[in-house]
């Protein structure tokens, strides 16, 4: 048997196909006062070789999604409805033992504090072996993993030497950096990075996020991008998704999402990030506090801290609709966000 | 006595220009143990000569990487470090001292002055005692006014900082309070004495963005209500440029640079400030960043050798940078300060290589 990650070879890569489909997904946390609704109807694709970003504020569900493509969620969580598609294969069908063999191997995970999960009394180099033993068992013998290691290290901006150190030895970003080449070690197809930089300065975030960047376009991979860092997300990914409360409100091409927000509570949150670059404006301030998914709000779930709200909204719950270019959103009113520019300016 | 708010007008009246806090070689070292009957040899120069002012009602923004000492020179501004060396003179209207000497008693009566606000709202109140022994201890420890008038001033307070109506918040615990609205309680607490100087330590960094531009807008808005000055903590250049008039940038303990916040940002001068702006991520995908590129993370300042503190990461460093003490902060431009030998040389190097680069493209 052949190993396509012999090399770290680049998949052939084509961006109309897609690899991920997540359709109508709908997953709910049972709780002592009741359901908490995390996930409501929430639908996008990941394309191969496309990087996709899915922002919003802590509650808001980004994670839930993240652990739902996993199925990695706690016990107590429940999937209601939906279908995860990779590859056109239902990941909820799956067996425990079918989907750990998924993972690692088709998904990868980096995830916030990963880099404080390394094993302190492991040599981080014999912790990334682990992961070849259980999904190469047979296939490459330990000098073999030995070469692959080391080419992973290389490819992440670490020395080989470090595999044999141990996690105290490193610094965060380093640590991080071998998070990342262990989630690439399987060669998978599709990357989950939640919040991948949240605890990093600035300077070596920006550097792990160029790394992250380039590997993806070397290897040809998809990356699901979780962050609560608008500005972040805006840097590193084709598409874009904004939640809010369990729901996506918005979905589209990057640029376009943040050249013409049309959900109001996307527009919002896009013009509340402080930039250092460009005139220095008036940030807009999202007024209330996000809804209880205990009991969320009946139609659209923004309703009560939107500035447009009817009597339809608080009544019909808005559906996710294509406004041109594979933009999409849900709002009842989308065609008067513009005027907050205007009422902002004021 | 009771506790009455003052206005920015009639505090800077009163000071006749004079800074309200001079730091001059402000020091802070802590030993390294080697054993326990050993005297330390080794020392981490957390905080290493530094040198700033803060006028009445100014914000200074206080930037740098983790490990920096930023969080170091901000206690040591209220009081809750001992720096082991340097000056901290404290001039407020009828007031003058070097905090760094003060004891005792004058501590306690310092703190009506100076108070601070901690970056996590969770952890920075106790989870037993109500919204109103949570602001109002100050005033108990300070023995101000009976508990009927302390009870007024907590609802002056909380109405102050957007929490109303004022009374369903005085008997609630932080438990029931998000963290947006503890975040409020702990501005109401550092302004419960009409201080005239408050040490913010990232105060939004772990709330989400839509509330944190209310804190941020809450803490601009009483700054010029009450003329308080802000020490404003921060690794986010963004936050600071809405938050500050000023920013001195830290390096291992040094400031490397500072000026006025606009030009900071448009003309950044040291290598580093380059670097570190060159390296926030901007809301907008159309822009494009250039890149200013510095070796990996910050190191410890163990027992610093003399020279630069910035000569292992950075790109540009010569000759004189190695052979060199490390370099005063003088002044280049109006306010603006900058701690590096070669400003010039590197601009032009950059100019260069952009011209490079533009060639290319073309």
């Amino acid at each position: 048997m052949t190993i396509s990650v012999e090399d770290l070879a680049a998949r052939q890569v084509d961006p109309t196909k897609p690899l991920l489909e997540v359709d109508r997904l709908v997953m709910r946390y049972k709780i002592k006062a009741g359901e908490v609704s995390a996930v409501e109807d929430v639908s996008f694709t990941v394309h191969q070789g496309e990087a996709v970003g899915l922002v919003g504020e802590s509650g808001c569900g980004k994670t839930s999604v993240a652990l739902s493509l996993l199925r990695l969620l706690p016990s107590n969580a429940e999937y209601v409805s939906g279908e995860i598609r990779l590859n056109g294969e239902d990941l909820l069908f799956l067996s425990n033992e079918e989907m750990r063999q998924r993972r690692w191997k088709e998904i990868s995970m980096v995830f916030q504090g990963a880099m404080n999960s390394w094993n302190p009394v492991y040599r981080v180099g014999d912790q990334i072996r682990e992961t070849l033993d259980t999904h190469y068992r047979g296939v490459m013998d330990y000098d073999q993993q030995r070469t692959h290691m080391e080419k992973l290290f290389t490819a992440v901006g670490l020395p080989p030497t470090m595999l044999d150190r141990y996690p105290h030895e490193y610094s965060g970003g380093m640590r991080q950096r071998a998070v990342i080449a262990m989630a690439l070690a399987c060669s998978p197809q599709l990357i989950i990075a939640d919040e991948p930089t949240t605890a990093l300065d600035v300077i070596v975030q920006d550097q792990i996020l160029k790394e992250l960047k380039r590997i993806q376009k070397d290897l040809g991979m998809s990356i699901i991008y979780i962050s609560h860092d608008i500005a972040v997300i805006a840097e590193v990914t084709d598409s874009l998704g904004v939640m809010y409360a369990g729901k996506l409100v918005e979905y589209g091409p990057t640029a376009s999402v943040f050249a013409r927000p049309r959900h109001p509570y996307a527009y919002l949150l896009l013009r509340s990030t402080p930039s250092i670059t460009g005139p220095r404006r008036q940030l807009a301030p999202l007024e209330g506090e996000p809804p209880d998914l205990l009991d969320p709000p009946t139609g659209c779930r923004f309703h009560p801290r939107c500035p447009f709200a009817t009597e339809q909204c608080e009544r019909d719950e808005p559906p996710l609709e294509e406004i041109g270019g594979g933009h999409r959103v849900a709002c009842w009113h989308h065609d008067q966000v513009p005027e907050l520019e205007g009422a902002l300016q004021r | 006595m009771t506790v009455t708010d003052t206005t920015m007008s009639d505090r800077s009246a009163r000071m006749n220009g004079q800074p309200l806090l001079e730091i001059r070689d402000l020091e802070m070292r802590f030993p390294i143990s080697r054993g326990l009957f050993r005297s330390p040899t080794d020392f981490v120069h957390a905080v290493d000569g530094i040198n700033f002012q803060i006028a009445p009602g100014e914000s200074l923004g206080l930037v740098g990487e983790s490990g920096c000492g930023k969080s170091t020179t901000g206690r040591m501004l209220v009081k809750l470090m001992e720096p082991t060396g340097g000056s901290i003179v404290f001039r407020d209207t009828d007031y003058e001292r070097d905090v760094a000497k003060l004891h005792g008693s004058e501590v306690k009566e310092f703190r009506r002055r100076a108070q601070m606000i901690f970056q996590d709202p969770y952890e920075s109140m106790n989870p037993r005692r109500t919204i109103f022994d949570t602001v109002s201890e100050p005033m108990a420890v300070q023995k101000i006014g009976t508990v009927p008038e302390r009870e007024r001033r907590v609802l002056e307070l909380l109405r102050l900082v957007g929490l109303t109506p004022p009374e369903n918040f005085l008997f609630r615990y932080p438990h029931e309070l998000s963290g947006g609205q503890r975040q409020r309680i702990a501005v109401a607490r550092a302004l419960v004495m009409n201080p005239s100087f408050v040490v913010a330590d990232e105060p939004t960094s772990m709330l989400d963005v839509s509330i944190r531009i209310s804190i941020m807008e809450l803490m601009t808005k009483l700054a010029r209500e009450l003329g308080v000055s802000y020490l404003y903590i921060t690794h986010d250049l963004a936050v600071a440029r809405y938050m500050c008039d000023r920013i001195a940038v830290m390096y291992l303990g040094k400031i490397v640079e500072m000026g006025p916040t606009e030009e900071i940002l448009a003309r950044p001068q040291h290598p580093y400030t380059k670097a570190l702006l060159s390296a926030v991520p901007v809301p907008d995908p159309s822009i494009r960043r250039t890149p200013v590129e510095i070796k990996g993370g910050i190191s410890k300042a163990i027992n610093p050798p003399p020279e630069c503190r910035f000569i292992e990461r950075c790109p540009f460093a010569a000759e004189v940078c190695r052979t060199s003490p490390h370099p005063p902060l003088e002044e280049r431009g109006e306010q603006h300060l900058v701690a590096c030998y070669r400003v010039d040389e590197i601009d032009r190097e950059l100019a260069a290589k952009q011209r490079e680069l533009d060639a290319r493209a073309v």
